[in-house]
């Protein structure tokens, strides 16, 4: 069918955004055309949110306009977005845990507050969907693909014409995100659009009809997916080939580096996950991967790993040196070194320059930062510099406030800071999160090479195309407990997936009983 | 059109210095402004309060001497600001310093030695420190809030000064006035000059070093990283609960030492009153002097001069003593809202079409 001759259900005409000095949308135009599935693709910091952003409403426009079923609009607020029949689903849900399906559901809805009514809607739509939950439970309980759902019902309770799914896989597990590509599939045969912003590109090549790409604010393709390959849309995705990163050599395993001996550690409040009897060895020249869903205990594992939490003393060693009341700095001192998730307020303090960050992690292991107590501001600037030159970390002046920097940016340094040290073990959670392809593929590479010199690497990360391209072994998370660890070769990404949904788990049958009672 | 604030990509160095100044300007013209409503010829007040006490070398003593307390105080209270430990009971740790520290001439009127002042001095730093210590433990141990515990501390402290020298420390001779004995020889600090006494040295030494600790020590780099982000301390293996010990610690011991350096200077005896609200205006100085020890000395002086010239401008102008504290909470105010001014910036808008399309 010819775009020309049926009008597209919405249309960015010409959009400018201009934050400051930056363009992050600069002349963009998009096409949305009645019951198609729509991508729009790019990499972290292309400026997809913020166009997302406009159409829902939550922005506006430095120029340019929206057209509504041919019709120029100018949507000045999520209402009058909703009014229009623009629905959005987040990346991050904003629900509260502390409350049932249906009362977070009411939260969002207009008009009057008749709970009992409501359940029985979210019962239906949840049914005709096959999008299965029960109206009565709490959040709290529910994993990440059900939260999910909540918002997937609040959109449709309201019958949009226009749904926004910004980035939903990334959550998801690979199970999970095939029901979600079957109602989406369902939904745009009903005639209702969807517009489907991702990175993946193997799920966009599957589900999406058209596809607009976006680089630095530009849009660069308006192209049929299911006519390209991946690599020909991450070409244009990123402005040039992906280096691919090199495989580590195979039997180059040595002496166990880093064990975990029925590491268990109470949960820290109510919506925190315990972790249960975890046995792990991570042997010199291997990389092991942790794959799980997020939210199943990976921050409080590696707040065990590295001493921000102690445990038992036997539960954590460290070549051979039982560590598990150890503070971090001890844990550092015999050549551990730890990449949190969060850069921004963890691994860096946003308002210091690079230079003082490189202080944080280093000044208990490294004497050429701290002599007598007092700071040696030579010595860290030319270890930050050492860093930047080593991990091509881009920057506007000599030594900025960390929050100056991109995402991507910020994350090489972080991950250089430590591989600077060269250290024994290396424990990285989510090492590429939010980070741009070519940073992406440096920061892997920077983790085999680093095995591939004997130190022992434990990766935990949602990415499961990350965790393949790294991975030694693979091990699985789930509510607290962790998967027996195999060779990567030995697993397929639906056994994954079974996993992450808790298959090892005994809790699983009882709670698939309760998904289908509330489908049913 | 309309005003908006948009959020800098790093904070503004030039208007970290500007603010204060912006601030001070909007002061002295909203001073102008309550003067010229008093009926008051405003530039002859602003004169009278800023500038007339610089004229006479008695009166800029008198500045230096109100500034030495506001200065020690500041210094240690900026260190627990920068570590977003939030001590306002200064005034009561000063308090508790005055007390232990003149115990010594009360209950030993007739010790008088070199080692009579060392160990006044002492027990004005102990006073300080035991004082802010009770907030931080309980902070550390029943995670109490220390704004109130600290604040509620400063009362407890004014009420057990007044007790004493309305009771058993109060002078047998002294004609049933609340008051000590008066100190005398080594129960009172050294003068350099006429006007000026040890307790100025005390405050340029504590300044210096506190700078010296934040700008350039591992112990500094703590503090400023468990301030800006905790998660980060905890990353970097710094012990949050140690940080807010140290902390009050710190201030608490500068604010004794400030309260017994009063009573042994200007004050020269216990009594009910022996502070102007050092202890308070020296969160002013703080946050005036962007919480850096050298920059607090700056900022004592200008406080000092807001006592000064309060009394100035009471004798001249026939106004309230209370004018000083107007214009202490006036500058705060304003110092506070221009720190707005270093994240982010004043822009003209366009303003939104409003009409809409639906």
């Amino acid at each position: 069918m010819s775009a020309n001759e049926i009008t597209p259900l919405l249309e960015a005409r010409n959009i400018v955004k201009i934050f400051g000095t930056l363009r992050a949308n600069d002349d963009v135009t998009l096409k949305c055309m009645p019951g198609e599935i729509h991508a729009f693709l790019g990499e972290n910091g292309a400026g997809k949110s913020t166009l997302v952003k406009m159409i829902y409403g939550a922005l506006q426009p430095t120029s340019g306009q929206f057209f509504w079923n041919g019709r120029g609009v100018v949507i000045a607020s999520p209402s009058v977005a909703r009014q229009l029949g623009i629905g959005m689903v987040f990346q991050h849900f904003s629900l509260f845990e502390a409350l049932t399906v249906a009362e977070n559901i009411a939260l969002a809805m207009p008009g009057s507050f008749d709970l009992g009514a409501l359940s029985a809607r979210i019962s239906k739509v949840s049914a005709s969907y096959g999008l299965p939950i029960a109206p009565d439970a709490v959040v709290a309980d529910l994993s990440v693909g059900e939260r999910q759902r909540i918002e997937i019902i609040r959109c449709l309770l309201q019958e949009p014409k226009l749904l926004i799914m910004d980035e939903p896989t990334s959550v998801l597990t690979p199970q999970e995100a095939d029901q979600l590509f079957a109602v989406l599939k369902r939904l745009a045969s009903e005639g209702c659009s969807v517009l489907y912003i991702s990175h993946r590109l193997e799920e966009v090549k599957d589900l999406c009809d058209s596809a607009t790409i976006l680089r630095h604010g530009k849009v660069v393709a308006c192209v049929n997916p299911k006519k390209e390959t991946a690599a020909s849309l991450a070409r244009l995705m990123v402005g040039g080939d992906v280096h691919a990163v090199k495989p580590a050599k195979a039997g180059t395993v040595g002496k166990e580096r880093l064990l975990l001996k029925n590491l268990s550690l109470a949960a820290d409040g109510q919506f925190a996950v315990a972790l249960k009897n975890i046995s792990l060895a991570v042997r010199a020249g291997e990389v092991v991967a942790i794959a799980g869903v997020a939210g199943n205990g990976q921050g409080e594992f590696f707040d065990a790993i590295s001493g921000e939490r102690p445990v038992e003393t036997g539960m954590v060693e460290i070549d051979g040196v039982a560590m598990g009341r150890a503070g971090i700095n001890a844990r550092r001192k015999v050549g551990a070194a730890f990449v949190p998730e969060e850069r921004l307020g963890h691994g860096a303090v946003p308002e210091f320059p690079l230079s003082q960050n490189v202080l944080l992690s280093r000044h208990a292991a490294d004497d050429r930062l701290v002599k007598k107590g007092l700071v040696q501001k030579d010595g860290a600037r030319e270890t930050a510099e050492r860093v930047i030159k080593a991990f091509d970390v881009r920057k506007g002046k000599p030594d900025p406030e960390a929050r100056a920097l991109s995402g991507g940016n910020l994350q090489k340094f972080v991950v250089g800071r430590e591989l600077d040290r060269t250290p024994a073990v290396l424990v990285i959670n989510q090492p590429t999160w939010g980070v741009d392809a070519g940073a992406a593929a440096a920061i892997r590479q920077a983790i085999l090479d680093l095995a591939a010199q004997g130190s022992a690497v434990l990766v935990i990360s949602q990415d499961l195309d990350e965790i393949f391209e790294v991975a030694t072994r693979i091990a699985v998370i789930s509510r607290g407990e962790l998967s027996e660890a195999r060779p990567a070769a030995a697993w397929s990404r639906e056994a994954i997936g079974l996993m992450m949904a808790g298959a090892h788990e005994q809790k699983h049958d009882s709670r698939k009983e309760k998904r289908h009672a509330a489908g049913a | 059109m309309r005003l908006v604030l948009e959020k800098r990509p790093e904070a503004s160095a030039a208007m970290a210095i500007a603010s204060p100044l912006i601030a001070l300007a909007l002061t002295v013209v909203t001073g102008g402004i309550i003067f010229a409503l008093r009926g008051n010829n405003p530039v002859d007040a602003i004169y009278v309060y800023f500038i007339e006490p610089w004229v006479a070398l008695w009166s800029v003593e008198q500045i230096i001497v109100k500034a030495a307390p506001l200065v020690l105080i500041g210094a240690g209270l900026s260190v627990c600001y920068l570590a977003n430990v939030w001590n306002i009971g200064a005034e009561g740790q000063f308090t508790m310093g005055a007390v232990l520290g003149g115990a010594i001439p009360v209950l030993f009127p007739e010790w008088q030695s070199p080692l009579t002042l060392i160990t006044m001095l002492a027990l004005g730093i102990i006073g300080g420190m035991a004082w802010g210590a009770i907030p931080a433990l309980l902070r550390n141990r029943f995670n109490a809030n220390e704004i109130l515990t600290s604040l509620m501390l400063v009362y407890v402290a004014q009420l057990f000064l007044d007790w004493l020298v309305r009771g058993p420390w109060r002078d047998p001779m002294g004609f049933n006035f609340p008051k000590s004995i008066t100190f005398s020889n080594w129960q009172l600090l050294p003068y350099l000059t006429s006007g000026i006494h040890l307790g100025v040295i005390f405050a340029i030494i504590a300044a210096v070093a506190l700078a010296l600790l934040l700008g350039r020590t591992m112990k500094g780099f703590e503090i400023r990283v468990a301030g800006q982000s905790p998660r980060a301390a905890r990353f970097a293996g710094f012990s949050q609960k140690w940080t807010v010990l140290f902390c009050f610690l710190l201030s608490g011991g500068l604010a004794g030492l400030a309260g017994v350096s009063e009573i042994a200077s200007v004050v020269g005896q216990l009594q009910p009153q022996i502070s102007p609200g050092y202890g308070f205006a020296a969160i002013i100085v703080a946050f005036l002097g962007r919480l850096n020890p050298i920059g607090v000395i700056l900022a004592g002086v200008l406080l000092a001069l807001s006592y000064i010239g309060g009394e100035a401008a009471q004798i001249s102008l026939g106004v309230s003593e209370k004018i000083a504290r107007v214009f202490q909470g006036v500058l705060l105010f304003y110092i506070l809202a221009c720190d707005t001014l270093i994240l982010y910036r004043i822009r003209w808008q366009q303003r939104l079409p409003s009409a809409q399309g639906a």
